[in-house]
């Protein structure tokens, strides 16, 4: 059981580092569906990176960088250009895919060079990594899925416990109020935009870097789209997004353990599990009540000063 | 941005109009040919082996429509739902149920004569493609539930479902176990006139019928009132539920047309290929083509053209086909942002002081 919620963890951290991206977007009231071309974009350069220098800190900058480039033309388009974020998104995507498939068509095969590949072994945490059974499941695995928990917690703090979170959920919720309480709504959203790219350029380095330490060009494999659905289903809070990776990291390998288990069961159905499961908790949520679990009001609505 | 204001348009004169959008794809071509500089491309000779690759020879020119097939008939069915601002990004598992439902007909009918059984295909198509939209738009009319992620999972899911009819129920037992479904009986396959399958016509008919529906019909009306504003279309008293269905059932049936074209057509059987995508191309040619069918026409065209040429480099000069997919990203992303000149103007804030000093 243990080592099956540790492998859990494993599956959970891209996406881990994905919703928190998108919910980190969406607080700034725009819906970014570009997540799966951040991530490819993050995962091909991260890997190149790698590839090209071996350090494992320097991959992890690409990786951001890449991230956040997407995520820079999709600012550009939608804060400043007002252009259709729906669209603009979905372009981003189909982008990333074709950017990760021509940048990364020279390296196909490749192995992350050892250096890289040392640095991400997993490793007990001091003190931590002994707790009984939490310590076997969180505590004893690599530095990036450290590194995951410390954003859900950065996140977290930042969002509902000081004043830029504060600042930033009033730009999600009325891009118009928070401009006249004197919020730079502009730069509110390029910030938070740009950060949301890098940490799905993160999440698709994980994927490259330490998951499947191999080039492919479909790593990603639809992860980015399942993230933007954790959004929904976590409620836009940080701290429900890592038991809500988890849940879906597990989903998408439990289909294996059944299989190992000697249960007969065709791969090609359980591999639907995850995508209807998304489904249900998208329409199970629409139940929830509260203003918590609300999206950001204005979400997806363009902001224009002079219109108001 | 404190030295300049912006304003809102008046209409501005179709000529500026199209000036700014041919501008913005000028811009685009040069922005990709940067891209492939920087990959030490040769632009030109990339471009100019695309157009070769596209249009160079007869059977390159046969290539370039039947890859405009589908994504002309998938545009149409993305505009139908999109002019009701439904986000339907789910056009690759309509693609795929439809084909599904087709295949059904051909692999496990009686025979039949040849017109039946391709009529009875499209009305299967129509139906598979339909019912897997019409699920997203039920939830959407009665409980308001996101389209888009719903769509998205759709296509995962019909994706999964084609993948196990392929390589497990439907396998065919006499392709010595390679992954494939039995090819088709001839009576199910689609003719060919002028050395390419009728698909072109099928879709050249349906850009008609879908423009004079969006244009002339109350339906057509009617979606495009909801897509402009819900509060105008209820104030109206439209049933705004049953148009969102009813917009999706063609949306959906349209993009089942295009699968069965493509298991009928190209690949004589049912494949977990066969939608290749088309259902996201679509998005982009159909916004391309700012929602109007006629126009989606040549948009599509174009882009089969980049498809079929990608296709080609790959195999001419090493260079992956995923290009076609940088390029095709460029230009949207151009195009989306000349949007906004469109719309607005730019005006020094140094002339609004003076203008108001003039008024004063």
């Amino acid at each position: 059981m243990e080592g099956f919620l540790a492998t859990c963890i494993v599956a959970a951290t891209p996406l881990l580092f994905a919703t928190v991206g998108e919910l980190l977007t969406e607080k700034a009231g725009h819906l970014n569906l570009g997540v799966e071309g951040m991530m490819l974009m993050g995962a091909v350069i991260g890997f190149l990176a790698a590839l090209k220098t071996d350090s494992a800190l320097i991959a992890l900058l690409a990786a951001c960088f890449a991230g956040a480039g997407g995520a820079l033309i999709f600012a550009i388009l939608t804060v400043t250009l007002r252009a259709n974020q729906v669209v603009t998104g979905l372009t981003l995507t189909i982008f990333g895919s074709g950017f990760a498939g021509f940048v990364g068509q020279p390296i196909l095969g490749s192995m992350v060079p050892a250096k890289t590949s040392a640095f991400f072994v997993k490793r007990a945490v001091p003190l931590l990594g002994s707790i009984p059974f939490l310590g076997p499941v969180m505590f004893r695995q690599d530095i990036f899925v450290y590194l995951s928990y410390g954003v859900v917690i950065i996140v977290a703090f930042y969002l509902y416990r000081t004043k830029p979170g504060l600042n930033l959920r009033a730009v999600g919720e009325s891009a118009p109020s928070a401009d006249a309480s004197g919020i730079n709504v502009t730069l509110y959203k390029y910030v938070h935009i740009l950060t949301g790219g890098a940490l799905c350029g993160l999440g698709g380095a994980y994927l490259s870097l330490v998951r499947v330490p191999i080039w492919q060009a479909d790593v990603v494999n639809g992860r980015g789209w399942i993230a933007v659905a954790l959004v929904i289903f976590v409620s836009w809070n940080p701290l429900k997004a890592f038991l809500g990776a988890m849940l879906f990291g597990g989903l998408s390998i439990v289909g294996l353990r059944m299989q190992a288990m000697g249960v007969s069961v065709s791969q090609y159905l359980v591999d639907m599990i995850p995508y209807v499961s998304t489904i249900v908790i998208v329409i199970l949520s629409s139940y929830k009540k509260g203003k918590e679990k609300q999206p950001p009001r204005d979400l997806g609505n363009p902001y224009f000063r002079e219109e108001r | 941005m404190n030295f300049l204001r912006l304003a809102k348009r008046d209409d501005l004169p179709k000529k500026t109009e199209w000036l700014i959008r041919a501008g913005a794809i000028l811009l685009s071509l040069v922005f990709s040919g940067l891209i492939l500089l920087l990959f030490k491309l040769n632009p030109i000779e990339v471009f100019k082996t695309i157009i070769i690759g596209s249009v160079g020879s007869e059977m390159r020119i046969h290539q370039t429509i039947i890859k405009s097939v589908p994504l002309i008939i998938t545009s149409l069915g993305v505009l139908v739902a999109f002019k009701m601002k439904f986000w339907n990004i789910g056009g690759e598992g309509q693609i795929l149920m439809g084909a599904f439902a087709a295949s059904y007909v051909a692999l496990f009918f009686p025979e039949m004569p040849r017109a039946m059984a391709l009529i009875l295909m499209i009305i299967a198509a129509v139906i598979g493609g339909g019912i897997w939209a019409f699920i997203p738009a039920f939830f959407k009319a009665k409980m308001g539930i996101n389209e888009t992620i719903f769509t998205l999972m759709m296509n995962y899911v019909a994706i999964k479902f084609v993948t196990f009819l392929q390589y497990q129920a439907w396998m065919d037992p006499n392709a010595k176990g390679f992954p494939r479904i039995a090819p088709f009986p001839e009576w199910a396959l689609l003719p060919k006139l002028f050395g390419v399958h009728i698909g072109y016509i099928i879709a050249i008919i349906l850009v008609v019928l879908v423009h004079l529906f969006i244009k002339y019909t109350k339906k057509g009306y009617e979606i495009t009132v909801v897509g402009e504003s819900i509060e105008t279309a209820r104030y109206a008293g439209m049933n705004i539920n049953k148009i969102i269905v009813i917009a999706m059932l063609i949306s959906g049936g349209l993009c089942g047309i295009a699968g069965m074209i493509q298991v009928s057509g190209v690949e004589k059987t049912l494949a977990v290929g066969i939608s290749g995508g088309y259902g996201f191309t679509a998005i982009i040619t159909a916004w391309l083509a700012r929602l109007n069918a006629i126009s989606a026409l040549f948009v599509c065209i174009v882009f089969a053209m980049l498809l079929q040429g990608g296709a080609y480099i790959q195999v001419n000069l090493n260079v992956p086909s995923t290009v076609a997919n940088v390029v095709q990203g460029t230009i949207l992303f151009f195009v989306l942002g000349s949007e906004f000149f469109l719309q607005y103007r730019l005006i020094p804030a140094k002339r609004i002081l003076k203008e108001g000093k003039e008024a004063a």
